[in-house]
């Protein structure tokens, strides 16, 4: 088996004038639970159509299981399994027919799994498929994917209309994945959840990866938060690389610092001698809201607002 | 009355959602009565036209298989009469066809939608959205009504008789209103509650059917509202109080609606939502059984509607030979409709061929569920299984091939059944005839494949492009001889170069042509579909 399950390099996907993925470059290394994370319209799912073979990149590279996603869809396509983000079924079949049919076009069914995801989703299955609310029309794609036996999982946002209950159903299976060595492309908006399952996650924006690496890797780049009363004002904490927004009130401290320098800045307010002490772990959320920001602030809205669109057509 | 707070809005609302739905419908059935009754003049020039053509309809002399898909004549000797013998029954079907699709849109499809809830969170009335419902199904009647008496009195026919046969066409359609307004209270759906709602349609005018065509039980149509609009007898002495039995029971139903309306929860219906199956049966594992799966509802439509016309046509092909007798100027237009063979092989050849162009409708239709599959994301999850995209629509065009041929047998088994039993010789006819519809295949399978290339090569422009291009065939097909079309316009029809059978004889280069065109049509839309992008916009 292959050490990378999912490899993109300069991959290029536009609509007309706008540029869905604009070089971007991607590895999800097999057996690992990759969270895949950016903004509404950043690409991820015509990322995730376009390794689906849905699409065809105008320029770059991928490959997906050791093949091309758009020569060899078919030959892949049985070795993985796709929930949408928005799931859209035949109105007049039932649930459990849907879920059937999707397994056994994808090659076959675990059906003692099939059963038993139905009970831990609480999923009636006679019923049709009309009468089942987003959650439940979502419910029905994931138990069909992940009863298949297959060794990639690429799922676009699937908990996005699942209550907290199964939520949390969800997260106790991709961790039995976890076990047996499957690989999963897990794009989320949820942090807790990517926080809960994903060993490494990939951060994309307007079409291009601007972060990637272990959750640990990722902590390193955020920025611990300190507020400190000291007995004499510091020294030469103004201009210390790796500082922001400080602000000082006579022996009063606040600041931010990149969590590398950590050790240094609190060498500084030591040496002032300490009364108290306040910091804030570094969170991911913080990352994740600076990326999403800086979109908005980086690019033209009007030029930000055209990707967004493109990239979900 | 706070039950019915919000009315006024809610119709309005109606109004203002539908202009474009009511608008067509109106026009629809409009040019359908204004059409009889002009096509009725056109056809019976002198009093003693009309007076053969009272002799050959009413009584015991009519045709049964006339009498039952258009009603019994009762006195078809005055251009008022035929008007309303050809007008009544099929209008009233259709009224209520029109009455029970604008009801359950108004009021089960807007539940449905979670509109209705969104809505009725205001200050709006319990009974708000069936009176608005109602009100509007009225209102709609009431101008397609005025049009048509102004239509009818524009073509010579007395007012008042005009306007007595267009109300009692109006009320038997509304009583379909009421039905709808009771369906949509039994199921969560508005597609159920139109199927009960026709059910109740087809089953009334089959009723109606039996009892106009036979003597022993013509009770039956007593039993029918379609039938009560046929015995207030518009043009034949009007029978007034006739009109009491559609209003009474509109009422009926209203006030069970109503009933029901009150005894259930918003978005809710009164019956149980039926379960489907657990698992799917054995069979449900491929693309193919998938197509056919999400076909075959379709068929079954296009098949009746098929079998329908094929008993219509055939059942009238050996009075042909009367009229004709009778008529020089019918003769001369039949045989202006090409062949060489006898009056009843022209006209055979002539409707056969309608077969054919209703098959095409079939065929276009069904070839366009790709499309809809695509845009509406479900093709997206099929084609991210182990399953290619040849495969995938492959499979949806075998499926239109085959129902084409099932839509086209039908209806000739049916009109060669028809016709073999009236001229004492099925075992002579029916061969014909069957083979007469069957020739059509190879053109209706060029219009598929026109739907099917279009998907591939120009998947924006399908739906219109499509129907499109099957009207003006449809249109140069019908009209083109008469109206003297040059040469090559004429050839652009596929059906154009069939074989005119059974009044021609048998060709098969042609036929070649035509599959060949059709191969090449469908292999180009195959090729472009698997190179392009899938439609990301649902």
């Amino acid at each position: 088996m292959d050490a990378t399950a999912i490899s993109i390099s300069g991959l290029v996907k536009t609509f007309g004038p706008t540029r869905a993925l604009d070089g971007l470059d991607l590895s999800v290394r097999t057996g690992e639970v990759h969270g895949f994370l950016g903004p509404n319209g950043a690409g991820k799912t015509t990322t995730i159509r376009t390794l689906l073979g849905l699409l065809r990149a105008d320029a770059g590279t991928a490959t997906l299981l050791g093949g091309d996603p758009w020569q060899d869809a078919v030959a892949l396509h049985r070795r993985l399994a796709y929930v949408p983000g928005d799931v859209t079924l035949w109105p007049n079949l039932s649930g459990g027919e849907v879920i059937d049919l999707l397994g056994r076009l994808r090659g076959g069914l675990n059906k003692q799994r099939r059963d038993a995801l139905l009970e831990l989703f609480d999923l009636d299955p006679r019923k049709k498929a009309r009468t089942y609310s987003k959650g439940n029309r979502q419910k029905v794609a994931l138990i069909a994917a992940l009863a298949s036996e297959v060794e990639l999982l690429l799922l676009d946002e699937p908990t996005a209309g699942l209550d907290p209950l199964m939520e949390a159903a969800f997260r106790e299976v991709i961790r039995e994945e976890l076990k047996s060595q499957r690989t999963v492309l897990l794009s989320s908006h949820i942090l807790a959840e990517v926080e809960a399952l994903c060993e490494r996650v990939s951060i994309i924006r307007a079409g291009r990866m601007v972060e990637s690496g272990t959750l640990a890797e990722l902590r390193h780049l955020t920025r611990t938060s300190i507020q400190a009363e000291l007995v004499r004002p510091p020294d030469g904490l103004t201009g210390l690389a790796g500082v922001h927004d400080l602000v000082l009130d006579g022996t009063r401290v606040h600041l931010q610092v990149d969590t590398p320098r950590l050790d240094e800045v609190m060498r500084h307010l030591s040496a002032a001698g300490l009364r108290s002490l306040a910091s804030q772990p570094p969170t991911l959320e913080e990352l994740f809201l600076r990326h999403y920001q800086a979109e908005q602030v980086a690019t033209p809205a009007g030029d930000g607002r055209a990707t967004q669109e493109g990239a979900r057509r | 009355m706070s039950g019915f707070a919000g009315t006024g809005r809610l119709f309005r609302l109606a109004l203002r959602r539908d202009r474009i739905v009511a608008s067509a419908w109106i026009l629809g059935l409009f040019v359908y009565a204004y059409s009889q009754a002009a096509s009725i003049i056109a056809l019976y020039p002198t009093q003693a036209d009309l007076d053969r053509l009272a002799r050959t309809a009413e009584g015991v002399g009519a045709n049964p298989a006339v009498v039952a898909l258009q009603g019994p004549a009762y006195d078809a000797s005055t251009y008022g009469g035929a008007t309303a013998w050809q007008v009544v029954t099929p209008w009233v079907f259709l009224l209520g066809l029109m009455s029970l699709l604008l009801m359950t849109r108004h009021t089960r499809q807007e539940e449905e939608t979670g509109r209705a809830e969104l809505v009725s969170a205001g200050v709006v009335g319990r009974y708000a959205w069936l009176a608005a419902a109602l009100l509007y199904v009225l209102a709609v009647n009431v101008v397609l009504a005025v049009l048509t008496v102004a239509a009818f009195i524009a073509t010579g026919l007395p007012a008042a008789e005009s306007t007595a046969l267009v109300v009692d066409c109006a009320l038997g359609g509304l009583v379909f209103a009421g039905v709808a307004a009771i369906t949509a209270q039994l199921t969560e759906f508005a597609r159920p509650a139109n199927e009960m709602a026709f059910a109740v349609l087809g089953a009334v005018f089959l009723l109606r059917a039996i009892g106009d065509s036979s003597t022993e039980l013509s009770w039956l149509s007593w039993l029918s509202p379609i039938g009560w609009a046929e015995r207030f007898q518009p043009f034949a002495g009007e029978r007034l109080w006739v009109l009491l039995l559609p209003v009474a029971l509109l009422a009926v139903l209203l006030v069970a609606a109503a009933a029901l309306l009150v005894r259930r929860d918003v978005g809710a219906g009164a019956l149980p939502t039926r379960l489907g199956p657990a698992e799917a049966p054995p069979w449900l594992g491929s693309p193919l059984a998938l197509a056919w799966r999400l076909q075959r509802g379709t068929l079954l439509g296009w098949t009746i509607g098929s079998a329908v016309a094929g008993l219509s046509f055939g059942a009238i092909a050996q009075d042909m030979v009367q009229v004709a007798e009778q008529d020089p100027e019918t003769a001369k237009m039949l045989a202006s409709l090409g062949g060489s063979g006898s009056i009843t092989d022209i006209y055979l050849a002539a409707v056969l061929s309608w077969l054919g162009m209703l098959a095409a409708g079939y065929a276009v239709q069904a070839t366009l569920r790709l499309h809809s599959e695509e845009t509406e994301l479900r093709a997206e999850q099929v084609l991210a299984t182990a399953v290619s995209r040849i495969r995938w629509a492959g499979s949806h065009l075998l499926v239109v091939a085959v129902g084409s041929a099932v839509v086209l047998a039908t209806g000739g088994l049916v009109a060669g059944l028809a016709h073999g039993l009236r001229a004492g010789d099925l075992g002579g006819e029916l061969p014909r005839v069957l083979g007469g519809a069957l020739v059509q295949l190879p053109a209706v399978w060029v219009m598929a494949a026109v739907g099917a290339a279009l998907f591939g090569l120009l998947p924006r422009l399908v739906v219109g492009v499509t129907w499109a291009v099957l009207a003006v065939v449809l249109f140069v097909t019908m009209f083109g001889e008469p109206l003297r079309f040059s040469r090559w316009l004429l050839d652009l029809s596929p059906f154009a170069h069939l074989p005119k059978l059974p009044a021609a004889a048998f060709t098969a280069t042609p036929l070649a042509w035509l599959l060949a065109t059709a191969a090449v049509l469908a292999a180009a839309g195959l090729a472009g579909f698997r190179r392009r992008d899938l439609a990301s916009t649902a």
